[in-house]
């Protein structure tokens, strides 16, 4: 299993698959290890599960690996905004990985997740790579919506992402839809429709809280509550922010959205119930440390102390990197090199998919409709290249 | 007097906008001079120039000053809103009269109807037109309709909708949409967009006080790349009025909001080439002064009509009707449309969508040389 994996070949490939190169792991790497969840969970109308994990040497670490290469990516992305090789808007991830990788790890791809615009990470998680995401960022043919869609919009049909939507809360009721259908065709699969804080208020939340109930479907609703609304503060927008309680006769679950292994079990839970009993609302406590998106500061409506005290008491990596340390399953110096590696790869990605053309023009027209509709088009200047319908 | 000004706004954290393609060339002659504007109070105190964001700050700090029931709210406005349009209005005025709301479009398009249904002023904001569908239904079915089907017994005539619309060079599907359109086709409310910061004061001074619910979209591009000398005190300019703000011969174009930049721009090539254009800025789309557009298409015998939205179905087709019935004898070639495709708005292929200068060029040409 341990293997030095040539990097090169690691850009193509989901970050679940690059292997972790450290010692001992060959024989000890699914050794179980039972860890603690940082905080116990609260349940609303349902009986919360234990905060024992099971893991392995080899889980750990990949966590570490995985939320390691989402942060970098999201920190590489803000430089490219800035350098304006990423237009339209942009919303990074970073602070609340453990939710991406911590769900991932409890269910399998034919589960459906479906999520809002802040999702970078989520995509990467369902197998994305890094290239696709780069070149989406950019608007390049490599993309994984062809570069037709930007940040806000990365799907993944063959691992069940859904997606990628504009709209605050427009994705909720979507993700009942896809809930009825893995119930109607007797799928033993469930859908994650994920949410923020701010779409809690929305009224298509809670049409979609009514059908999912009266139809028992297999939908978990989770609220990744980064506590803030783009820049209102939760308990400025919502009477109640205990938005685990907020399906009233829904069943919900709070979980510390900064510890990866809470969000494991609690994902697992949630899937369990949501098979025999239907759906479930999971509060992830959680915490973004880029402002909303990237015309906001970040800072104008929060102090910097919140966000310092933030990285240092509950950042999703350093809980990881502790754990590691304490299970004595990598040194700080082995941790320091998977550091590098995936800067190193994340490079390796932007300069990959600079180097992939922008879309051609000709696709302005595809996708509207099932077959291409439209007229000839050219650019600002007539010298430009022109578009037209294919 | 000396209005037509233009300054590259800094680059700002909040918005971002570029004139990388050019697109902002020029809005020399796009500015009212203010001794034509048809205010009764033609002594202006003073005029400083300001960017099409601060004016209508300005705008709002006078609705609320001069009426004590007026409210602003909406996502984010507490603090002064994305685009800073809200700016020290809570500091001024507490947090009972500007105030942010949750995440709930339709909620907040409700609410404000309620409000204003007790008599009360109430200036919502949607934070970009992308997202004003959820308060599609509060808008068609509720505001719009209140007053017939009560029998005028309610209304809620003080409302008024602002949201900022429009590309803004890389705002992607869901920050640049134009949906004038869809509120065109709902008798009961009023759709008005400015072109300029000293428009947008008057304008949504106006807006706020007609006793007709309006929806008021607001040219994101020109926040802060638009800026002119406003007059500081209150003004109005009246609604449902068009303006020549370019006289020609040949032909009339017909636009409104950021787009009459780009006509701007066309007019002054086609110019070169020896055609005299008319260009129009109609500010009120519905009701909307057939009068003026019909008087210059009698004029000029060819009409033009831009707009952002997709072609298909755009208020640009109800212009083209309209002029059709009203000077079909007079005109001497088809009336020419330029506006988006009908495709999603794109994000990286937005100068193709675009209906540019260029485009308008050829248009302008075939149709004069019809």
């Amino acid at each position: 299993m341990a293997q030095l994996t040539h990097r090169s070949a690691n850009l193509l490939k989901p970050i679940s698959a690059a292997v972790f190169a450290t010692r001992g792991l060959t024989t000890a790497s699914t050794t179980p290890i039972t860890v603690e969840t940082s905080l116990p969970f609260t349940g609303h109308k349902i009986d919360p599960p234990s905060r024992s994990v099971e893991t392995t040497p080899q889980e750990l670490l990949s966590f570490y690996r995985d939320m390691a290469l989402m942060r970098r990516m999201e920190i590489a992305a803000d430089s490219l905004y800035k350098a304006k090789l990423i237009r339209g808007f942009c919303h990074l991830y970073d602070g609340q990985e453990a939710v991406a990788v911590g769900m991932e790890a409890a269910i399998t791809k034919k589960d459906c997740i479906i999520t809002a615009y802040r999702d970078h990470c989520i995509y990467l998680g369902r197998g994305g790579t890094l290239l696709e995401t780069f070149s989406e960022l950019m608007g390049r043919k490599d993309g994984c919506s062809k570069g037709k869609g930007g940040s806000m919009h990365f799907y993944k049909k063959d691992s069940g992402f859904y997606g990628g939507h504009g709209i605050v809360g427009a994705q909720i009721p979507l993700g009942c839809g896809l809930a009825f259908a893995q119930k109607y065709n007797k799928e033993e699969h469930v859908t994650f429709a994920m949410y923020g804080d701010g779409a809690a208020n929305q009224g298509q939340l809670f049409e979609a809280l009514n059908m999912a109930a009266l139809w028992d479907l297999p939908a978990i609703l989770v609220c990744e509550n980064n506590h803030y609304g783009m820049g209102t503060a939760e308990w400025r927008a919502a009477k109640s922010p205990a938005y685990y309680k907020r399906g009233d006769y829904v069943p919900g679950l709070k979980v510390d959205g900064m510890d990866a292994f809470a969000v494991k079990q609690a994902c697992k839970f949630a899937k369990e119930h949501a098979l025999k009993n239907g759906p479930i609302i999971l509060e992830m406590d959680t915490y973004r440390y880029h402002g909303h998106s990237m015309s906001d500061p970040g800072s104008t409506y929060r102090t910097r102390d919140e966000i310092t005290g933030v990285r240092q008491e509950r950042d999703p990596i350093e809980r990881i990197r502790k754990l590691i340390l304490a299970h004595d399953l990598a040194t700080e110096k082995e941790l320091k090199d998977t550091e590098k590696e995936v800067r190193k790869e994340v490079d390796e990605a932007i300069a990959k998919a600079k180097e992939s053309p922008l879309a051609d023009p000709s696709e302005l027209f595809t996708n509207v409709y099932v077959k291409g509709f439209g007229v000839e088009s050219f650019g600002a200047d007539r010298k430009e290249v022109r578009a037209v319908l294919p | 007097m000396a209005s037509s000004l233009r300054r590259i706004a800094r680059l700002s954290l909040i918005s971002r906008y570029t004139s990388t393609d050019g697109r902002w060339n020029t809005l020399r002659g796009l500015s009212t001079a203010t001794d034509d504007l048809n205010s009764p109070n033609q002594c202006w105190t003073s005029n400083k120039p300001v960017n099409l964001f601060s004016a209508i700050n300005q705008a709002l700090h006078i609705a609320l000053e001069t009426d004590p029931r007026a409210y602003v709210f909406g996502e984010d406005v507490g603090f002064g809103g994305v685009f800073r349009c809200t700016t020290g209005l809570a500091d001024r005025f507490g947090k009972r009269r500007v105030f942010n709301t949750p995440l709930c479009e339709q909620g907040i398009v409700g609410f404000a109807i309620g409000l204003a249904a007790m008599g009360n002023r109430a200036i919502a904001e949607i934070q970009f037109a992308d997202y004003i569908f959820p308060a599609f239904d509060q808008i068609v079915n509720e505001a719009a309709k209140f007053r017939y089907r009560s029998g005028n017994q309610f209304n809620c005539g003080g409302l008024t909708i602002r949201a900022p619309y429009g590309a803004v060079g890389h705002g992607g599907h869901y920050h640049s949409q134009s949906p004038e359109a869809f509120f065109c086709h709902v008798p009961g409310i009023k759709v008005v967009i400015p072109r300029s910061p000293q428009q947008a004061k008057g304008l949504l001074l106006s807006c706020i006080r007609d006793p007709n619910p309006v929806v008021f979209f607001e040219p994101k591009w020109l926040y802060r790349l638009a800026v002119e000398e406003v007059p500081e005190q209150d003004f109005m300019l009246p609604l449902s009025e068009a303006e020549v703000i370019r006289e020609g011969s040949d032909i009339t174009l017909v636009g409104w909001g950021a787009q009459l930049s780009i006509m701007e721009q066309a007019c002054v090539e086609a110019e070169k080439d020896g055609i005299s254009c008319e260009l129009i800025d109609l500010k009120t789309l519905i009701p909307w002064d057939k009068e003026t557009v019909e008087a210059s298409v009698n004029k000029t015998g060819r009409l033009l009509v831009s707009h952002e939205a997709p072609i298909t179905g755009g208020f640009g087709a109800e212009i083209s009707a309209s002029i059709v019935e009203r000077c079909f004898l007079r005109l001497e070639a088809p009336v020419a449309r330029v506006c988006g495709l009908d495709t999603p708005f794109p994000l990286v292929f937005e100068p193709f969508y675009l209906p540019t200068k260029n485009k308008m060029l050829d248009a302008i040409k075939s149709t004069v040389n019809y």
